[in-house]
């Protein structure tokens, strides 16, 4: 595969925009991706896996009919089927009026970011360097401490992915970008009790990995967990990690995004320039700040993204919106349209969503507090969060802050409170900002009250 | 799909460095799905997919490569490709001819997707939304799609093996927001099976839609869940999620290898409730996780996991089964052709008991009756456990009252196994998509009404 700059997938983009016929809008979203990944157990490789994927998806719009199609292939005549199937199933979409592509003239006012997400040189680490860095990155999370007596997974990944959107109402953007990634499980704990512990570093480049890192944070964040018992049903103060910062984020995201907002299904419908959250909460998705691995001068639809306000000083602000959203709530498209890959129509998502930090670092966040409970992770959030009403109710591990400091473990608990009531409940925002894989950033949060079930 | 003498070709290739095994697997897939969201139909969707993947194993490692070039030269590539990733020990397996193997489907596909016109699939969406908002004002938005697969399988390996399937599957959806000013809910209903367009037959979109309606507007008048440990019943088919996360998992032999199973080391103890037999089924005729063959090519079975309360067995897939010489139990699954495959559940359930279901609930003077559970996730290695109950009601004085908002339970695996201290004579089942290791495959999981008399409720109601 040529690691020209996506021109070659440009090239079959357009060409498939160029047979759009009279009265119809034809879209081509052509993905190219490489990836090698690398499990390793026991000190010796498990599995090594290296593929290249590629893919096709068309939009056709006419008469302010949708229709799509796809096909996991670039073959020519692969490609020509599927326009045809993209074509007649068009007829069965009802006719909506905002139904359209965006026109170039849609964001004429917007330069696109100059972003450089793509390096080169990991397309040339030698996959010798890539088991080495796994199983150097296993023995260091047994390593790391006495307690921990295995590791459940470990390994490393990475991918390099070229894209280009290409219309016949003249959009033609490409993009390109590579991420690697390495990620330890540890199992700490004598036979009747074990717990457990993620760690993982993230980069464009193999040299940005740190395992030594990884494995550190795998192997403490099981061990600090041993001994955890069921603490007795309270309210009280919550401090989330940055992980848990950052999925709490994405349900929020997807609550602020244009398609959940038109059909009803987001708790911040028709709440514009009300006072949302604490008055210190900014909430923002800018996906040209290159440090955001979601970061992309371009959304999945060729327009090119900007920074968007979300919440910002507490005021619900915008929402984020891909052209048919933006058309339809008068507003216009965001740059935020997003795709799950080939095989999906555009939706509307952040690519790079962050809190804006506050003045403390973790550690004086906890030291706010005297008495809290500090989230390590945790999980249902997709079953326990209803970004309809708003109810929040997820399981949690992590640790008791008692004189503003982490002290014993507790597990098998719960917390809950409502997504408005936890926005309102901001207390301190960490200084602690981390792009994390995903797309967004976390950081330490301070939530003033929520309810913790245990015994 | 690929010629005989190429796949001996492939397999030759793929073992000419040296190796311990290796497989060809073929995946054709055809996809078409319409959705209707706020009145309309939104648009149709339909895609393919075709390609294989390769694995060549040697001594503890296996390296995998896979191609969507089906041609001869494309799969020598991705051949060439995976022996080169297999770096373990010399290995010197000969390819045995391979030979074709008859395999039995667990019942008959009636009516293959594409043989049915693009404008009755969306015939369907246009009856369930006029449906669901017949049920009341208060319903404010209807979602419904509709989705088909058709994946057509081939498996070749070393040691002879040559088999092939053809699975089909249909899935109707339907979601539902309420609104009152107790503020919104909403409800899903969403009923799949492993058939064809016959699902119709024994599916009324209609009644899919008024059982997703009647959910959300339920919930509007839900209170807030109680806090703390209680005892719950599960209405039958809701809670099978539940024991498929929470015990299933660990029943897989992978993870119980990697020491990642509190079931580790278990087999032939009490490990639940005597009321407890726990069964994985890839054989169960139409439902979600049913299959002729696994994409390792051996034959789907009926796998007892749990018998009385005692631990007979785990799951197992090519790679673990090789290693302790036994058979395989038919669970080895991947999501694609692009994915290396390992042990999945299919249909995992709880056998019926004796008790009358409705008795269960009298018998329970406080506690919570749970009608749906939602997505969960369970910490294998531990055992504990989360899911979000989308539908339930307190039980008083051995009646389901009110509604209760929707809340997580907590608890842990196999101390939930033991305290299962009722069981229903009756079953039900519920489709959905287990992920593994980012890898997301259908099953279904089922079970009779029965009690857990104690779980932890994460509700908002305060101390």
């Amino acid at each position: 595969m040529s690691d020209a700059p996506s021109g070659e997938l440009l090239d079959l983009g357009q060409r498939v925009a160029g047979a759009a016929r009279a009265g119809e809008e034809v879209e081509a979203y052509v993905v190219r991706s490489r990836e090698t990944e690398v499990r390793v157990f026991d000190g010796d490789v498990e599995s090594l896996s290296m593929a290249g994927v590629e893919g096709v998806g068309v939009r056709v719009i006419s008469d302010h009919r949708q229709g799509f199609a796809w096909a996991g292939s670039l073959e020519t005549a692969v490609v020509d089927e599927t326009l045809d199937e993209a074509r007649d199933n068009a007829a069965f979409g009802e006719p909506d009026e905002w139904n359209g592509l965006p026109s170039p003239s849609d964001f004429e006012m917007v330069t696109p970011a100059p972003l450089d997400v793509w390096r080169e040189s990991l397309l040339a680490v030698p996959p010798d360097d890539k088991v080495t860095l796994a199983i150097e990155l296993e023995r260091a999370t047994r390593a790391a401490d006495p307690r921990v007596r295995g590791v459940e997974s470990a390994g490393y990944g990475d991918t390099a992915v070229e894209a280009a959107v290409a219309s016949s109402l003249g959009v033609a953007a490409t993009s390109r970008r590579t991420m690697c990634s390495c990620s330890s499980f540890s199992i700490a704990g004598e036979a009747d009790e074990t717990q457990t512990g993620y760690g993982f570093s993230v980069g464009r480049a193999f040299d940005d990995l740190d395992p030594a890192d990884a494995a550190r944070t795998a192997a403490e964040r099981a061990v600090r967990l041993l001994g955890a018992t069921k603490p007795r049903t309270q309210r009280l103060p919550v401090v989330l990690d940055p992980l848990v910062t950052r999925s709490l984020l994405a349900i929020l995201g997807s609550a602020l995004g244009g398609e959940s907002m038109l059909k009803n299904r987001s708790m911040f419908v028709g709440r514009d320039g009300e006072q949302v959250a604490a008055p210190r909460v900014t909430l923002r998705d800018d996906p040209t700040l290159p440090e955001a691995l979601g970061a992309a001068s371009h959304d999945a639809e060729g327009v090119p993204t900007r920074p968007v306000d979300l919440i910002a000083g507490g005021v619900l602000f915008g929402f984020l919106h891909n052209t048919y959203t933006g058309r339809r709530s008068g507003a216009a498209t965001t740059g935020s349209a997003v795709r799950g890959g080939f095989k999906s129509t555009p939706g509307v998502g952040a690519r790079a969503l962050y809190l804006e930090p506050g003045p403390l670092g973790p550690e004086e966040v906890l030291a706010s507090v005297p008495a809290a409970l500090y989230v390590q992770s945790v999980s249902g959030l997709h079953s326990g969060t209803n970004p309809v009403s708003g109810d929040f109710s997820v399981g949690a591990e992590g640790l008791m802050v008692r004189d503003g400091a982490l002290a014993e473990p507790v597990r098998e608990v719960t917390i809950a409170s409502t997504l408005q009531r936890i926005l309102l409940d901001v207390g301190e925002i960490g200084a602690d900002l981390t792009w994390l894989p995903g797309g967004g950033a976390g950081l330490t949060l301070l939530v003033t009250e929520m309810t913790m079930s245990g015994e | 799909m690929i010629d005989e003498q190429v796949l001996d070709r492939t397999l030759h290739a793929a073992l000419r460095a040296g190796g311990d095994f290796a497989e060809v697997f073929a995946e054709d897939r055809r996809a078409s799905s319409a959705r209707l969201d706020d009145g309309k139909v939104e648009e149709l969707t339909s895609g393919r997919d075709r390609g294989a993947g390769i694995r060549v194993v040697r001594g503890e490692t296996t390296g995998f490569a896979h191609t969507a070039d089906l041609s001869e030269a494309g799969l020598q590539e991705a051949a060439d490709a995976a022996a080169a990733a297999a770096r373990g020990g010399e290995g010197t397996t000969n390819v045995v001819g391979l030979e074709h193997q008859a395999v039995t489907p667990p019942h008959e596909v009636l009516v293959l997707p594409e043989s049915v016109e693009k404008a009755r699939k969306v015939q369907m969406l246009a009856r369930a939304d006029d449906a669901a908002r017949a049920e009341g004002d208060a319903i404010r938005q209807v979602s419904a799609s509709y989705a088909d697969s058709r994946r057509r399988i081939l498996v070749a390996n070393s040691d002879g093996l040559l088999a092939e399937d053809d699975q089909v599957r249909t899935r109707f959806f339907v979601q539902t927001v309420a609104v009152a000013d107790t503020g919104m809910q909403t409800g899903m209903e969403a009923p799949g099976r492993t058939v064809g367009f016959e699902l119709f037959d024994e599916v009324d979109p209609e009644e899919v839609a008024r059982t997703s309606a009647k959910r959300a507007l339920t919930m509007l008048r839900a209170r807030p869940a109680p806090t703390g440990k209680l005892p719950v019943v599960l209405k039958k088919g809701a809670g099978g999620v539940l024991f498929h996360e929470a015990c299933g998992h660990g029943l897989e032999a992978d993870l119980v290898a990697k020491d990642a199973s509190v079931f580790r080391g278990r087999a032939g103890e009490q490990v639940a409730s005597p009321l407890v037999t726990l069964v994985d089924d890839g054989t169960l005729a139409r439902e979600w996780g049913a299959y002729a063959i696994d994409d390792e090519g051996a034959p789907a079975r009926n796998n007892v996991l749990i018998h009385d309360g005692v631990l007979t067995d785990y799951m197992w897939d090519l790679i673990r089964a090789r290693k302790e010489g036994r058979e395989q139990s038919g669970n080895g699954r991947r999501e694609t052709y692009q994915h290396l495959p390992m042990v999945r559940m299919t249909n995992t359930y709880l056998l019926e008991g004796e008790d009358d279901p409705e008795e269960i609930v009298r018998q329970t003077p406080y506690g919570i009756y749970c009608a749906q559970l939602g997505g969960g996730q369970v910490n294998t290695a531990t055992g504990d456990f989360v899911f979000g109950m989308t539908e339930a009601y307190l039980i008083e004085n051995g009646e389901i009252t009110e509604p209760v908002r929707a809340a997580n339970l907590i608890g842990n695996g196999p101390e939930t196994l033991r305290h299962v201290d009722a069981i229903g004579n009756d079953f039900g089942t519920w489709p959905g998509t287990c992920g593994k290791f980012g890898q997301g495959v259908p099953v279904s999981a089922g079970q009779p009404t029965l009690r857990v008399s104690e779980l932890t409720i994460g509700g908002t109601a305060g101390e």
